[in-house]
């Protein structure tokens, strides 16, 4: 890495759910180091706690030639700038929102220029690039084969995603994680299982690096950053205005906790009003027939809507990574019915006439 | 039964009454015309309760009057009543006030004008009822404005000062008066009770404006926040403490024209200082004492005055220096303690050091403990006090101790 004094790794993780991961994740990275005589630090952001479901969150390892090099990087607690990204859940490249007026953030944006962005995904590097903010600084995209785990919720079930991680930080960055170092490390959390260190040879051999470029990215997402008022601005008395009936926290949107989002057949929907009613996050509205759109700027992508619609795929979970915005679909169906359900067979892999056969492809992305 | 309420007695000149420190806190709030007051008995602050409990059932006060299940409800009761526009009162003393604490740091963070009393008491163990003012000062760093007064006349004056200056928006801040217990609270002095109407001069309906919680101004009050926004929110405590000075000073110039009382300065009450060359300095009812001692010493000679600090919070810093840069030496006396603070020095001791340590004129300072747990500063000590000053204004400080207990057995 440019800085050969010490290396800073940040893993992007969706809160609770892999938390456990991001932790071991980072202790991984000092163990291993350590065992080059290196010295490091693993943390987890305060600001993260309590964690929230889906919610990004963050975690650090530094890693350190010594202890003066360790507290010069440590003088800032949460880096402003990080040598390596980890995201362990593809999804989280469309952009990080971890609090209220936090904004939502590009997946590189603490990356330093010309560093490193691994993502654990099935996908390739180009649909993943294509799902992240045009970047004004060029990186490196590194894809480590798998899907998003959720080893980490409540028990550790061990599916070695932690192990492929390690394997792939010791391909872009062997001065600090010389990959016999990060096997020897994953031996020791496995307590000498020694499918460990074979996983993280599979993540070393498996991890497909790609350069992205400067100005490689999508506009597509929205712009969301604030600026903090001062003393001087703010309300005094800790006090802050409430919502108006039916406005949405524009502070805190929270779209980025999903993974994935609910598409509606308005064809075969009901109108029974239980996903309005159920939704916990109030992002159906009604629309002048009666049919309950999606506002996707407020949608989590919790799956109650699915779960409480009494009527067979009227309402489809769908891999959020397949749209490229927020829009509302509402308004292609009102106006082209035929092409909405083409669309709504395509990405969501059920027949749009629930009387119909299945599509033939439920592959495919779309826009 | 019918009961038959007698209408509101309402005097069109100013009276006067024999009355206790409570019961002339108790006539402040009938004439701010208080719209909620919590109570939880404990001695001294019971005698308010009583005192405003008569007033109630005779018909002469109408406040909606809470006995709470404890001192923390007591307090937060009064908090929330406040959030939604009351004009509110409540106290308590001692290891009460302590057990108040989470609601007493809260109501200052909210800038939410709760007006009490603290009555001050020694906190148990072991159980003791007179005055200490580590009560108190216990909330000196919070945010609550602290006066204390020195007779009954003034602890009604200061309350009403005290609704006057926490609710004046460039303020909103809480207001703690001090009253010394069994010295103030529970001994009658003629007190002048004003008019209803000169009282409706000198404050204010209490109008919280946009900050008011009512379902036609929908906010959210004290939301959960992090480490970007508590610092702004700090500073604006901070912000309007600094304000409270001013504001002080113009209530003050308000009182002295409607009432005509309330002394030349809104923060120091001066006794013989003109030509003294050594004064001692403190709060409360310390004075009274004192004032017998320096009449005494007078007499033989010596150059011996008082200085008594009616507001600790907000510290007066310019008036302090400006008067204490005028003697050779200050002794302090302290109805607290600090234990391990820099010389063993109490809060007050310490406060008076820190703002005068940056003047080019520094008399010397000597720090008294004296009259813990309401124990008395009888004459012999008050000699003693004064003596010990004396000498450090002859002689400068001495090397070893310069904090004094005093009236202590060995």
């Amino acid at each position: 890495m440019a800085d050969e004094k010490s290396i800073s790794v940040e893993v992007v993780y969706r809160g609770i759910f892999q938390k456990t991961l991001a932790q071991r994740i980072c202790r991984s990275i000092v163990l291993a180091s350590r065992k080059k005589g290196h010295t490091g630090t693993a943390f987890s952001r305060y600001g993260d706690s309590p964690e929230r479901n889906g919610v990004p969150a963050k975690q650090f390892a530094i890693v350190a030639v010594d202890e003066i090099e360790l507290e010069a990087s440590m003088a800032k607690y949460e880096p402003a700038v990080v040598d390596i990204s980890v995201a362990v859940d593809d999804t989280l490249v469309k952009g990080v929102e971890s609090w209220a007026w936090y904004g939502r953030q590009p997946i590189w944006k603490p990356i330093r220029e010309g560093g490193t962005l691994l993502v654990t995904s099935e996908k390739t590097p180009g649909e993943i690039v294509a799902q992240s903010d045009r970047t004004p600084k060029p990186y490196t995209l590194g894809i480590v084969p798998g899907g998003a785990s959720f080893a980490g919720l409540w028990v550790y079930k061990d599916d070695h995603t932690d192990y492929r991680v390690l394997g792939a930080l010791a391909k872009v960055a062997p001065r600090w994680l010389p990959l016999e170092a990060a096997k020897q490390a994953a031996l020791d959390l496995a307590k000498g299982d020694r499918s460990a260190a074979a996983s993280v040879q599979y993540g070393y051999d498996a991890t497909v690096l790609r350069q992205v470029g400067a100005g490689e990215g999508t506009d597509g997402h929205e712009k969301l950053q604030f600026t903090k008022p001062g003393w001087t601005t703010m309300r005094p008395g800790i006090v802050v205005d409430a919502r108006k009936p039916g406005q949405r926290n524009p502070q805190y949107k929270k779209y980025t906790a999903r993974t994935q989002r609910p598409v509606v057949n308005f064809d075969t929907c009901i109108k029974c009003t239980m996903c309005w009613l159920d939704c916990p996050d109030e992002c159906f509205e009604v629309t002048p027939e009666g049919h309950y759109e999606v506002v996707y700027e407020a949608c989590i992508g919790c799956g109650i809507c699915a779960q409480v619609c009494p009527v067979k795929d009227c309402i489809v979970m769908v891999d959020e990574l397949k749209f490229a915005d927020n829009r509302d679909r509402w308004q292609d169906w009102k106006k082209d019915r035929g092409a909405y359900n083409t669309w709504f067979e395509k990405v969501s892999g059920v027949p749009a006439d629930p009387k119909a056969a299945a599509p033939a492809s439920a592959a495919g992305g779309d826009d | 039964m019918v009961v038959d309420v007698k209408t509101r007695e309402t005097s069109e000149v100013e009276t006067e009454q024999l009355a206790t420190g409570c019961e002339a806190i108790a006539e402040a709030i009938r004439l701010a015309d208080v719209d909620v007051m919590a109570a939880y008995p404990i001695r001294p602050y019971d005698g308010v309760m009583q005192a405003a409990a008569k007033l109630i059932a005779n018909g002469k006060m109408d406040v909606e009057y809470i006995v709470a299940d404890g001192e923390h409800s007591q307090f937060e009761i009064v908090k929330h009543a406040c959030a939604v526009g009351s004009r509110v009162f409540v106290g308590s003393s001692g290891v009460g006030w302590f057990y108040a604490f989470e609601a007493i740091a809260v109501t200052a963070g909210l800038r939410l004008p709760v007006v009490a009393i603290c009555g001050n008491r020694a906190l148990d163990d072991p159980g003791a009822f007179g005055t200490e003012h580590n009560d108190s000062l216990a909330v000196r760093d919070l945010g609550w404005l602290l006066p204390w007064a020195e007779t009954a006349q003034e602890a009604l004056d200061l309350a009403l000062m005290a609704w006057r200056v926490g609710e004046d928006r460039r303020v909103s801040l809480p207001v703690a008066i001090g009253l010394d217990g069994a010295f103030l609270t529970h001994s009658q002095h003629i007190v002048k009770i004003p008019t209803q109407a000169a009282v409706q001069r000198f404050l204010p309906k209490f109008d919280l404006g946009d900050r008011l919680l009512h379902p036609d101004n929908p906010i959210t009050i004290a939301p959960q926040v992090d480490q970007d926004w508590l610092m702004e929110i700090r500073r604006q405590n901070d912000h309007a403490m600094r304000q409270a000075l001013g504001v002080i000073r113009e209530a003050h110039a308000d009182f002295k024209t409607i009432f005509g009382r309330g002394g030349d300065s809104p923060f120091l009450d001066e006794f013989m200082t003109e030509d003294a060359e050594v004064v001692v300095i403190g709060q409360g009812t310390l004075s009274l004492p004192m004032k017998v001692a320096i009449r005494r010493l007078r007499k033989e000679g010596h150059k011996v005055g008082l200085v008594r600090l009616k507001w600790f919070r907000p510290f007066p810093t310019e008036e302090v220096v400006r008067s204490l840069g005028r003697f050779k030496a200050i002794g302090v006396v302290d109805r607290d303690y600090s234990f391990g603070s820099p010389f063993y020095g109490g809060v007050l001791y310490n406060e008076i050091r820190s703002a005068l340590y940056s003047q080019a004129s520094r008399p010397a300072i000597v720090g008294f403990i004296a009259g813990l747990g309401g124990r008395e500063i009888e004459q012999p000590m008050a000699t003693e006090i004064f003596e010990k000053t004396e000498a450090a204004a002859r002689t400068g400080l001495p090397a070893g101790d310069v904090c004094h207990w005093i009236g202590v057995r060995e």
